[in-house]
């Protein structure tokens, strides 16, 4: 393998793992900016959305389609959720808000460990998706590949919807001026639901992804994805879409690099590593990298 | 029924302590009705109120005959009041283009909003120029202009306006009440709230005096402008 | 007068307390079934824990998610140095040989634990603290997924991800109800302190507590050590009465659990914290059972595994809905009122002295 190849794949590896972190940390960047809640249960749906497959192809349901309502599933929880458990402490203080969605997590968590039993079970795996390509010395898997593709089809589409849409640009003049949004007349209620609903598809997407990915659906098998893409919308600031994305790939990429340059006894701390990266974002740069300087907002 | 803003013994309460402690008022159609007094006297509030930002705990707010209290702010815009915050509020990280459209954002008609962006573009040149610049980059009375062109493109029946010419210099203040006597003049209702009294009371049919949370005195241009009290108080005689 | 009725009816009811507590531990000794005793020890554990955490959650305003990282600490290190060389040997022979020949008492390795935990929050909380609201909440979040990773990293001295066992069953009630007894009464002292109520000052409004000379960072940081200390205790008393456990114990089960709690009993009361920690625990102690499936009237309900963090759950969200103050507020519990009402000269007393303050 020569040198350029070796960057090609570390590169490749880097871009395939960080869009998953970038299409979850949306979702979380989308509802903290609107609402100052850091949606720990946002893992949770793509818990749930990867049950819905699996039962759904085991009921001889063909792979696109059971992917299609996986996806589906998500956002309707996510859109559950925010009615039932989140509506209720709108406004509160954000340390409140942050418990709460404790509380859901460990409510959806549990609600699988009894509905699905704790056990590990393997992910339906279509067979179009388990190839592997080789360029030269690189290679790529499947999964890879079409991490590669759902993110650049969706940040795009993202991209669409909240630039040249009215939901879209009421989502980001919400995000920035609570008052000036209700002032203007955007109703918030159905901004809020929209971006629940876009994040948690995002969301079963990358849940999904991930997923396959690891091979392995269980009811805590949330918990560690959404830690890093809420890892990855610190970096980028808190509440930023485009901070969310960029956080993503940069997260992406200091995995990839911290595995490299890690000798090989250290290597196991990798995500002891992540984190401290956290605490420093946090520290020298509150508003992580895009977020913009703010006061707390009252 | 005519579109008349009322509003009836309003009490407001900010975290228990009363804000508002039975305010009436009234705006007809077609007015330029001034709300002076100092501050903390409850200016704000009382437009806070109307446009449903808080809770009055007693006493009625109604709009054309209809009762507002119980409305979400965008419920009060549907019916065409509009407040434009003190502090201007525009959205910094959006273009102006942006916060233009998301005056309009409960509009229907595509041809009416193309036609009132003309319109306040006309009426403030200097955004004109400005359509894709983040709000942000805005001299403070470009977005002061800002925030009034986004008020007006929900086409509003009434227009609520908080201090506009706060914190601005002397030139860009001339600009702006020589916009609001105009749309005053082309027939829109407007419920201002000044520091500057003087210059507000030049441009109203009528004014209020709030003090500490209640209408203490009241009356036309001429009225007010006659009563001793209020010139050594707010017209600095 | 009046102070030196209230320090006399406080001291009296201090002692009273005490005996009381003593009275029923000698109880549990030798009149309720090993079973009895062991939710007792449950309680008490679930008490320490619950009361530091209100120590630095309640009474700062900075909102740790990061506890059990102290937990772990205290559990992992007392055990590491109770354990008798033999049994390191046998289990843990990796560990390197300074330790590996360590045999300390129970009460040096809690009092050591502690302090470990104690310097760990100090260093942690320096840079930590600075932060404010939901951001201090994510930072020690990740101190205690670092904790987690480095457990299952250091293989020579935790046994990784794998159970650790060859701990002495050292725990019993006494243990567990004197450290209950030190908790307490350390936490009562602070909030009833100068710094204590510089405490209650930053979390009531940072600002004006600046404004007013108290050293947030130093309070904090204070109170988070203390909480520190009293947490790794509570995990070293856990780990010699579960004696076998693994870095998944230190995980958000037991974070979730002990903020239940918290909340329930209201931030900022040491009463509410253990009157909601015994209620709740004895629930959840029912709950477990229901878990495994019970028999009720002939009938065998099936196992529902995960019954007790559901329900925990959902009364987590309906009190944070419907009464985010919890039971208590922040106020405690007092035998004040009700010795008044009972002693008709105390209520004069006090009359008296309230007219004289005015």
């Amino acid at each position: 393998m020569t040198l350029a190849e070796l960057w090609v794949q570390q590169l490749l590896n880097a871009v395939s793992i960080g869009s998953m972190y970038a299409l979850l940390a949306i979702g979380l960047a989308m509802v903290f900016g609107i609402l100052r809640l850091i949606n720990f249960a946002h893992g949770d749906l793509l818990m749930v959305g990867a049950y819905v497959l699996i039962y759904a192809v085991a009921a001889g349901i063909p792979f696109w389609v059971a992917f299609l309502l996986s996806v589906a599933a998500a956002a309707l929880l996510g859109v559950l959720m925010e009615r039932l458990a989140y509506r209720p402490v709108r406004g509160q203080h954000e340390v409140v808000l942050l418990l709460t969605s404790f509380g859901v997590t460990m409510l959806l968590e549990n609600s699988a460990i009894l509905a699905f039993s704790p056990r590990t079970r393997p992910f339906p795996l279509p067979e179009a998706l388990s190839g592997v390509y080789h360029v030269g010395h690189v290679v790529m898997s499947g999964i890879d590949l079409a991490a590669l593709a759902s993110a650049l089809v969706l940040l795009v589409g993202l991209n669409l919807v909240v630039t040249r849409t009215k939901l879209g640009v009421s989502m980001r003049a919400a995000a920035e001026d609570l008052t000036a949004a209700h002032l203007v007349g955007i109703h918030l209620d159905r901004v809020v639901l929209a971006a629940f609903a876009i994040g948690s598809a995002l969301a079963g997407v990358a849940g999904l992804l991930w997923a396959a990915k690891s091979g392995r659906v269980e009811p805590l098998m949330g918990f560690t994805p959404v830690l890093k893409a809420f890892v990855a919308t610190v970096i980028g600031g808190l509440g930023s879409i485009g901070g969310a994305v960029l956080g993503g790939y940069l997260l992406g990429l200091a995995e990839v690099a911290l595995q490299a340059v890690l000798p090989p006894g250290l290597t196991g701390y990798r995500d002891g590593f992540v984190f401290i990266l956290l605490i420093l974002v946090l520290l020298v740069r509150p508003h992580g990298l895009l977020g913009k300087a703010e006061g707390d907002r009252v | 029924m005519t579109a008349e803003l009322v509003l009836e013994d309003v009490h407001v309460d900010y975290g228990g302590v009363a804000a508002l402690k039975g305010v009436s008022l009234s705006v007809r159609e077609g007015e330029l009705v001034c709300l002076l007094g100092a501050n903390g006297a409850g200016k704000s509030t009382t437009l806070r109120t109307i446009s449903g930002l808080v809770r009055p705990r007693r006493g009625e707010v109604r709009f054309a005959g209809e009762r507002l209290q119980a409305l979400s702010p965008y419920q009060i815009v549907a019916r065409g009041i509009v407040h434009c915050p003190e502090g201007r509020h525009i959205f910094g990280g959006l273009t102006v283009q942006e916060n233009l459209m998301l005056g309009a954002v409960q509009r229907r008609d595509a041809a009416g909003v193309r036609r009132d962006l003309d319109w306040v573009l006309a009426l403030f040149p200097d955004l004109a120029q400005r359509l894709k610049q983040r709000g942000a980059t805005l001299s403070g009375g470009q977005q002061q202009m800002l925030a009034i062109a986004r008020a007006l493109m929900a086409r509003p029946r009434i227009l609520l306006l908080d201090e506009p010419s706060l914190g601005l210099a002397p030139v860009v203040v001339q600009t702006i009440f020589r916009v609001i006597r105009d749309l005053h003049r082309q027939g829109t209702t407007i419920l201002l709230v000044e520091q500057n009294a003087r210059q507000a009371l030049a441009i109203a049919d009528r004014g209020y005096v709030l003090e500490s949370g209640r209408i203490v005195s009241s009356g036309t241009r001429a009225e007010l402008e006659a009563d001793v009290q209020i010139e050594k108080a707010y017209l600095g005689a | 007068m009046i102070e030196r009725w209230q320090a006399r009816v406080r001291a009296m009811s201090l002692l009273a307390g005490l005996a009381l507590l003593a009275l029923a531990l000698l109880g549990l000794q030798y009149g309720a079934s090993t079973y009895v005793q062991r939710v007792a020890v449950d309680i008490g554990i679930m008490i320490i824990l619950t009361v530091s955490l209100n120590l630095s959650n309640g009474y700062t305003g900075v909102f740790s998610l990061g506890h059990t990282g102290f937990m772990a600490l205290g559990a992992y290190g007392s055990a590491l140095l109770t354990m008798t060389p033999q049994v390191k040997a046998l289990n843990l022979p990796d560990l390197p040989a300074w330790l590996a020949h360590v045999h300390l008492g129970f009460l040096p390795a809690l009092v050591l634990v502690g302090l470990a935990a104690a310097a760990v929050a100090l260093a942690v909380g320096y840079p930590i603290l600075r932060l404010t609201g939901p951001y201090v909440a994510v930072a020690t979040l990740g101190f205690l997924v670092i904790v987690h990773i480095v457990i299952i990293n250091a293989q020579a001295y935790t046994r990784g991800a794998r159970t650790f066992l060859g701990l002495a069953p050292l725990t019993n009630l006494w243990w567990v109800y004197g450290a209950v007894v030190v908790t307490i009464y350390t936490a009562w002292r602070i909030v009833n302190s100068p710094i204590g109520r510089a405490m209650l000052a930053v979390r009531e409004d940072p600002v004006a507590a600046r404004g007013a000379g108290v050293d947030i960072l130093r309070a904090r940081l204070w109170s988070f050590a203390v909480s520190a200390f009293f947490t790794a205790v509570a995990g070293a008393l856990w780990a010699h009465f579960i004696l076998a456990f693994s870095a998944s114990s230190f995980w958000f089960a037991v974070t979730f659990e002990v903020i239940v709690m918290l909340i329930v009993g209201g931030l900022g009361s040491i009463s509410g914290s253990v009157a909601a920690t015994v209620a709740l625990s004895i629930l959840s102690e029912v709950l477990r059972n229901a878990e495994r499936g019970v028999t009720l009237f002939g009938y065998h309900t099936p196992a529902l595994y995960g019954l007790s963090q559901i329900v925990f759950a959902l009364v987590f969200i309906a009190f944070i809905v419907y009464r985010p103050q919890g039971l208590f507020g922040d106020r405690e519990f007092s035998l004040w009122p009700i010795l008044a009402r009972w002693y008709p000269p105390l209520r004069e007393a006090v009359m008296a002295g309230r007219q004289l303050a005015e």
